[in-house]
Parts: structure tokens; C-alpha cells; sequence
């Protein structure tokens, strides 16, 4: 009866805890709900979404080309994998092959990223876990890699660099000296950081058993990349359905055996090891040669043979001939600058004021009744149409074609046979997968993305069960999810 | 060390993507349709009615051993084929490093196939992905809600006769237009200039 | 006691502000409360996307933030603006708009990224095309993402709009 009594009295109930989209700015919008008993967790559910931005559908709408910046927005932390995953596999939906130095330049580069997303993981995860100083010394490695993004193609975060076919350009002498300072001096920072925290008893306490999932289980779970192999199984893409320049290269893989978060971490720092020296290798290898696949149909063309028109010294202007024009309105509705008005049927006339030469009116009408007038900036309707009246000459008339196919590869994209592929590459993360269904036509039927980051938030109920509070956040660090790439 | 660093093999080993279709032919053939190759990958196209078998089948066989369940997804083709949706299961086996593709056909009228989480947890959520986008109901899945897009959305937004850019304002989600409305309301307590 | 300032040195250091050395200045009441605001601008984390990646490199070592006086808050109940870094999802807007209605006024709002700006290169169904439908924004910051000077930029801009303002301190606005 007392028993009765007490166990009323001190009857405790499961308490139901949000940890909200809004939380310090290391992963993003994820949204938990923890349903715990004290402080030890007994469910777990993860609510994503909240950065679904429609990757896949938007993708349905635009060409091959079109497409490849929307591959940086996803894993936003190392965005040069995600660009060469997209490349390997419309290149291999193509049927062509990018030369060897490209292959090359892509490993490089795809290493490069790998240490930058270790980096970042590290920074994160340990700022999460308390160690503050990890934070800002990964961010210094960082700055330099960043840097070296910025001397290759000129952007830091979202670059769009590798292209379907190679790459966009080549890499300058000065980036290749500066690289290999690099990778000479960072295995003593990555000896900082293990001095920081490896052997440090809390780190250990915090780490050291936690998240524990056994080889079968997390290949069941659909894990990849090193939050798999933590658990010991020997699962590279890399080395299984090698890509690029990685079956020239040697290179080992760290695979752990207990399966909990210290391992992960201690795979993911010799994995920082290796890429160092995967680099070092292709530089050293690095041959000679083109950038870009020499297929025409398939590959966007350089753009010096419309410079005569394009270049933004060339003071051209458009206008509209009055005698050809049919008045059909296609090319007011394609002006983004709304600069044409006219009514149907008759001709049009183009304000040039609000002109801003970008020649989609010209490659839109198909009546052949746009003329380029160089020379014809500022000048007046009048003038115009006086110099309208001589033909044009053949350079300009040889660059106005080379636009007209620039624009048709770009909007259209080129004819790809109908089939469907899938083709996974191993990017920082785990295995990034890109399913295509093309119809024939220059754009994807269906394009699907298959995100590790997805996959892996939800195996965190089965990682957090039985923990405390606190471990949750080791966890969500140890899987190393970016909510861009798990939402699309 | 826990961790060490292994050299794994580049070798290409595993059996012939053809001769897997050869054999899920000779296990259920009334079930394949068809089988198509394009790029020297191997998709076989079945009906949706025995799929838990055929599953079970690649991923229990001693000589198969699908174990990774890399991706499962659905296409829509509106009007290009006679049944609407197709679910694509594509697998892969670590040990012997061969990869298939099962397409399994799903009707308009009746969008139900069985769930395979009994078989890969890991399909979990790619199902409730599946459902969320396209509507495809599956069952004996533990928990099928929506995971994308918020619970009470209306629609299925990769299917191919939803519009790209969403439903107009007025019929859109009701979490956002009613935030729209208030804010409109608490305008005027902003401090202007 | 009135100070004559016939025979006593004052110095005109800018338009309003006096000072009479070695320790004495004469200015306006909203000038010092303006600059005791914009020199401690105390920002709710918020990011959402990519752009969060470069707020975070904009306040590590590299590009430093903290010696602007600003210092990342976690709650924004102890913070005076929000910057929304990424793409804004409708299902994102319920608790975009909380977190600000959390703010103790005055508060501010930059819109960090071509995302929040007005879209940014995703017009799809999901995708709110702005933040400023159902927020008020005080700086929009462009780039995708923004490079950490062009916030520094953007929020040297907040810094001269709040110099600015005049009588935000007192009730009878």
C-alpha cells in the first residue's frame, strides 16, 4: 500500500521537448521533438522540409546546362562534389568523356572540397560539443582553401566550375604553386587539431560509445560514407565504381570497428590525411592537354566568336526592320527589359533607352527582321534605320549565328537518347546518387537527387535512442548533415 | 587504433547485370515485363503485385546480395505510357559490387504498392518522400506522413500536372497566408523613418 | 553653475556635437543613443542556407565581426536584429515570423542572399519570393552568396541608418 502510495506521489511522466528549426546557425533548420524520461531520450522524430526549395521539379524545367548551378545550392558546404556528381553522371547520359587533364583538375578539386566539408564537420561538431577553439582554426584552413577556389573560377562557395565535358577553365600556374604549400603544411594544422582534442577526457566522454550501430544495421539503414564506414564496413564508391582520376592515384580508405562516434571522427580525420595526399599525387601526375571534351553537340562552345557583338565595349544597337517585321509580338513578350511595343500586326519597334543589348530578341524572331547596327549606341531611330539599310557585314553576320547557336544549346539543350541512369560518386558526405529519365529532349524528364544527408537524418531515432539530451547534439553532429542537401 | 586505413581493391568483380535479369526471369516469370539495358545498365521493368518477394529474393540469395538499397524513388509519365507511376528500386550489393534497377509499375487508379521497410529500414523515408511528392500510397509503412512539404499542404508536387510555381496566392497554404495577413496588420506598429 | 563660453574653449568636432576639454561634450540625446546602438548590434542567429556559411566566415578570425561590437545571440529575446541568411520556404515562414516578433523593439532586419532579397534562382511552389512579404527589411544585402565584406557592407549601411534616426528612444513617436 505505501509502495502504491510512493510510486503515486513520485509518478513521472514523459516530458515532450522541441528543439526548434531555429537554432544556433551550424545545421541549419532541422526540427526535433524528444520525447524524454528525465534526461535519458526514449523517441526521437526529426521533422525536415523546412528547406525544400524544389530542386527536382525546377530541374524538369530547365536544360542539362541550366540545371548544374542548382547542384552547388545543395550541399552548400563543399560544392565542388556536388557539380562534379552532376557531371560524371550527363557525361556518362551523354556517351562522351572528359579529357584527361579535366579528370585530373576534378579530383583536385573534389579533394580539395572533401578537406574543406571535414573541416567545416570538425569546426561545427566540436563548437557543438564545447571545444570553441576548433571553431576558429578550421575556419583559417578554410580561408585558404576558399582562396584557392577564388583564384581558379572566382567564387568561394558557389562555384560552378566543373562543367559537363571538363572543366570551365584552366587552372593557372600560381594555384598549382600555391596548392602544394598547402598540402606541405597542412598535416601539421591537422596534428593541431588532434593535439586539441583527441586524447582530451572530455572529448572521449562525449564521444566514446555514443550513436553505436553495428555494420548489417547501418547497411540496412541505407548509411554511406564514413558515418558507414565508422561501423567497419569497406563501402568507397571511390574504389568500387571509381570515377575521374581515382583508379590512377593510390590511396587508402579508414575504416573503423566500433561503430560509434569516435570512430567516425577518427575516420574522418585520416580521411583529411589522405585527400592531402590523393592531392599531392595529381599534382605531381598532372598531364597536359584540354580542358573541355571536344564534342560540339554536347559542350558549350568558347565565346570568342561573338565577341564582335557580345563584348561590352562594342557599342551596338538592336532594331527592328520595318519591312520585315510581321508584327507577331514574340519578341515583346521575350524582352525581359520590356523594351519592344508594337501592336499585332504591325511592326514592332524597339525603345532604346531601355534596351539592354542582350540579343534575345534577335534570337527569338524568326523572320530574320532584327538587325545588329555596330556602332549604333545612342543613336537615333532615324540614324538607325539609315544604317539598317546597308548589309551587314560578315563578321558581325558570322558572331549574330554563333549567338543564335549559343542561345538554342543553352535554352533547348542538346538531344540526349532516351534511357534512364543512375550514377552515385562519393562526395564528403556519404554517396550522392543522380537518377536521370530523359525523353530525347535537351531537358530531364525526371531528375532525381538522392541525398546522403537525407538518409542519414533518419537514422538519427535509431542513433539517439536510450542516450541523454546532451548526445543528441553528438549525434546530429557525427552524422554530419547539411539541411540544404536532406531537403532539395 | 580502432580505426585503420585499408587499401580496398579497384578489381571489377560481381556478375553480369544481364545474367541478374536472367535469373529474376527464371524465379517469377509471370511478373517481369520487360527488361531494358541502356549505357550498360540493367533496369527490369515488373508488376507491383508480388514485389515483397522479388525483393526478398535479391536481398536474401547467397550469390545476389543486394544489401544496399541505394535509392527508391517514382516517375510520373503522365502520358506517356499506359500505367502512370513506376517505382524504382535501385540496388547494389557491396560484396560482390553488381547494381540493378527494378521498376515496378503503379496505376492512377489504385497508386498502393507494398512497403519494403520490413526488408531495408533505410526505405523508410524514401517512401515517405515517395508519398509526400507523388501520392503513391504504401502500404504496411509504420508511420506515412508527409516529410517535405508541411502536413496539411494539398497537392502532389512532382506530379506532372502540378504547376511549377505552386497554387495561386489564394488557394495556397494556410500557415502562410494567415502569416501574410498579420503581418499586413501589425504594419502599422513599424517604426517609419 | 553656467559655463561662459565666450572665454572657455569649445570645439566644434562635427555638425551638433561639442566638446569642451578635456572631458566634457555637449550633444543631442539621440546622437549618444544612436551610437551606443549601432556600435553594439547585437544579431540573432539566424541562418538558413548557404549564406549562413559565410556569416559564420564573416564572424571567424578572418573577417571579424567582434570588433564591430557585434556579437552572434542565441535567443531573440537578448538580441536587437536578425539577419535572414537563405531561401525562405513557406513552411519556414510561421517561424521566421516568430522568431522576429520576439525581438524587443527597436529592431532591425537584413536580408542577406538573393534568396531572401526576392527568391533568388528558385521560383518554385515552395519558395516564399522574399522575404519582405511578411517582414519589414532594412537592408538587402545581394549576392549569391554575398562575399563576408558585403555583409560587413551591409551592415555598415544598418550602422548609418540608425545614426540617422531621431527620437526612436523616446514613447511619444
Amino acid at each position: 500500500m505505501i509502495q502504491k502510495e510512493a510510486e503515486k506521489i513520485f509518478e513521472t511522466r514523459e516530458l515532450n521537448v522541441n528543439m526548434g528549426p531555429q537554432h544556433p546557425a551550424t545545421h541549419g533548420v532541422l526540427r526535433l521533438v524528444l520525447d524524454i524520461d528525465g534526461e535519458t531520450i526514449v523517441k526521437v522524430t526529426p521533422y525536415v522540409g523546412y528547406l525544400h526549395r524544389g530542386i527536382e521539379k525546377l530541374g524538369e524545367s530547365l536544360s542539362y546546362f541550366q540545371a548544374l548551378p542548382l547542384t552547388d545550392r545543395m550541399d552548400y558546404v563543399s560544392a565542388m562534389s556536388n557539380n562534379i556528381g552532376y557531371c560524371v553522371a550527363v557525361e556518362k547520359l551523354y556517351g562522351i568523356e572528359a579529357p584527361e587533364r579535366a579528370k585530373f583538375i576534378r579530383t583536385i578539386v573534389g579533394e580539395m572540397s572533401r578537406i574543406a566539408n571535414h573541416l567545416l564537420w570538425l569546426a561545427t561538431h566540436a563548437l557543438d560539443i564545447g571545444a570553441m577553439t576548433v571553431f576558429l582554426y578550421c575556419f583559417r584552413e578554410r580561408e585558404w582553401i576558399l582562396d584557392l577556389y577564388e583564384m581558379i573560377c572566382g567564387a568561394r562557395l558557389t562555384v560552378t566550375y566543373p562543367r559537363v565535358g571538363g572543366v570551365r577553365n584552366d587552372v593557372p600556374q600560381e594555384f598549382l604553386d600555391s596548392l602544394w604549400k598547402f598540402t606541405d603544411e597542412f598535416p601539421s594544422r591537422i596534428l593541431e587539431y588532434e593535439t586539441l582534442i583527441d586524447q582530451n577526457r572530455i572529448w572521449l566522454l562525449r564521444t566514446k560509445g555514443i550513436g553505436v550501430i553495428s555494420a548489417e544495421e547501418a547497411v540496412s539503414w541505407g548509411m554511406t560514407g564514413p558515418t558507414l564506414r565508422g561501423s567497419g564496413v569497406t563501402y568507397d564508391i571511390r574504389k568500387h565504381m571509381p570515377y575521374d582520376a581515382y583508379d590512377k592515384v593510390e590511396f587508402d580508405v579508414p575504416i573503423g570497428t566500433e561503430g560509434d562516434t569516435y570512430d567516425r571522427y577518427r575516420c574522418r580525420m585520416l580521411e583529411m590525411r589522405q585527400s592531402n595526399s590523393i592531392i599531392r599525387q595529381c599534382i605531381e601526375k598532372l598531364p597536359t592537354g584540354p580542358v573541355m571534351a571536344d564534342a560540339p553537340k554536347f559542350t558549350l562552345q568558347p565565346k570568342d566568336a561573338m565577341m564582335p557583338i557580345t563584348h561590352p565595349t562594342k557599342e551596338v544597337a538592336y532594331f527592328i526592320e520595318e519591312k520585315a517585321c510581321k508584327g507577331c509580338g514574340m519578341c515583346m513578350r521575350a524582352c525581359p527589359a520590356k523594351a519592344i511595343f508594337g501592336e499585332k500586326k504591325k511592326p514592332h519597334k524597339i525603345d532604346q533607352a531601355l534596351c539592354l543589348q542582350c540579343a534575345t530578341c534577335f534570337v527569338t524572331c524568326k523572320f530574320k527582321s532584327m538587325k545588329i547596327i555596330p556602332g549604333g549606341k545612342g543613336l537615333s531611330d532615324e540614324k538607325l534605320a539609315e544604317l539598317a539599310a546597308v548589309p551587314m557585314p560578315e563578321e558581325i553576320a558570322k558572331a549574330a549565328e554563333h549567338l543564335v547557336k549559343h542561345f538554342e544549346f543553352i535554352k533547348k539543350g542538346p538531344k540526349v537518347p532516351e534511357g534512364e541512369l543512375y550514377v552515385a560518386t562519393e562526395v564528403p558526405k556519404g554517396e550522392l546518387g543522380f537518377y536521370f529519365v530523359s525523353d530525347g529532349s535537351g531537358k530531364p524528364y525526371r531528375m532525381r537527387l538522392r541525398a546522403p544527408s537525407f538518409i542519414h537524418a533518419g537514422c538519427l531515432p535509431r542513433l539517439c535512442v536510450g542516450h541523454l539530451v546532451a548526445d543528441v547534439i553528438a549525434a546530429i553532429g557525427t552524422i554530419d548533415i547539411v539541411l540544404g542537401e536532406c531537403d532539395r | 587504433m580502432a580505426v585503420t586505413e585499408v587499401r580496398i581493391s579497384i578489381h571489377i568483380a560481381g556478375l553480369n547485370p544481364k545474367d541478374i535479369a536472367e535469373k529474376i526471369k527464371e524465379q517469377f516469370p509471370d511478373q517481369v515485363i520487360e527488361v531494358a539495358e541502356f549505357r550498360d545498365q540493367v533496369s527490369v521493368i515488373v508488376k507491383k503485385d508480388q514485389i515483397i518477394p522479388i525483393l526478398k529474393y535479391l536481398h536474401d540469395d547467397p550469390l545476389l546480395s543486394f544489401d544496399h538499397l541505394q535509392d527508391l524513388t517514382a516517375v510520373d509519365y503522365q502520358k506517356k505510357k499506359d500505367i502512370r507511376f513506376e517505382v524504382v528500386y535501385n540496388l547494389y550489393s557491396i560484396r560482390y559490387r553488381h547494381h540493378i534497377r527494378i521498376r515496378a509499375q503503379v496505376p492512377e487508379n489504385d497508386p498502393k504498392i507494398n512497403s519494403v521497410v520490413p526488408i531495408w529500414a533505410g526505405a523508410n523515408w524514401h517512401e515517405r518522400e515517395c508519398y509526400d511528392m507523388f501520392g503513391i500510397v504504401f502500404i504496411g509503412h509504420p508511420d506515412l506522413r508527409r516529410i517535405l512539404m508541411p502536413e496539411d499542404w494539398e497537392g502532389y508536387p512532382l506530379r506532372k500536372d502540378y504547376p511549377l510555381q505552386g497554387p495561386a496566392l489564394e488557394n495556397d497554404w494556410p500557415g502562410f497566408t494567415e502569416v501574410l495577413k498579420r503581418s499586413k496588420e501589425l504594419r502599422e506598429f513599424e517604426w517609419e523613418g | 553653475m553656467l559655463i561662459d563660453t565666450s572665454t572657455v574653449g569649445l570645439v566644434e568636432v562635427e555638425e551638433g556635437t561639442k566638446i569642451l576639454p578635456p572631458n566634457v561634450i555637449i550633444t543631442t540625446l539621440d546622437k549618444v543613443v544612436n551610437w551606443g546602438r549601432l556600435s553594439s548590434l547585437w544579431p540573432t542567429t539566424f541562418g538558413l542556407a548557404c549564406c549562413a556559411i559565410e556569416m559564420m566566415a564573416a564572424g571567424a578570425a578572418h573577417y571579424d565581426l567582434d570588433r564591430f561590437g557585434i556579437i552572434f545571440r542565441g535567443s531573440p529575446r537578448q538580441a536587437d536584429c536578425m539577419i535572414v541568411a537563405g531561401t525562405v520556404t513557406k513552411k519556414m515562414v510561421p517561424v521566421v515570423r516568430r522568431v522576429y516578433d520576439q525581438i524587443p523593439e527597436p529592431r532591425y532586419v537584413i536580408a542577406m542572399g538573393s534568396c531572401a532579397c526576392t527568391g533568388g534562382v528558385f521560383r518554385t511552389y515552395s519558395t516564399v519570393q522574399g522575404c519582405d512579404t511578411f517582414l519589414p527589411v532594412d537592408v538587402y544585402v545581394p549576392g549569391c552568396p554575398p562575399r563576408p565584406e558585403t555583409l560587413l557592407e551591409g551592415l555598415m549601411l544598418l550602422q548609418e541608418k540608425i545614426r540617422k534616426e531621431r527620437a526612436r528612444w523616446s514613447p511619444w513617436r
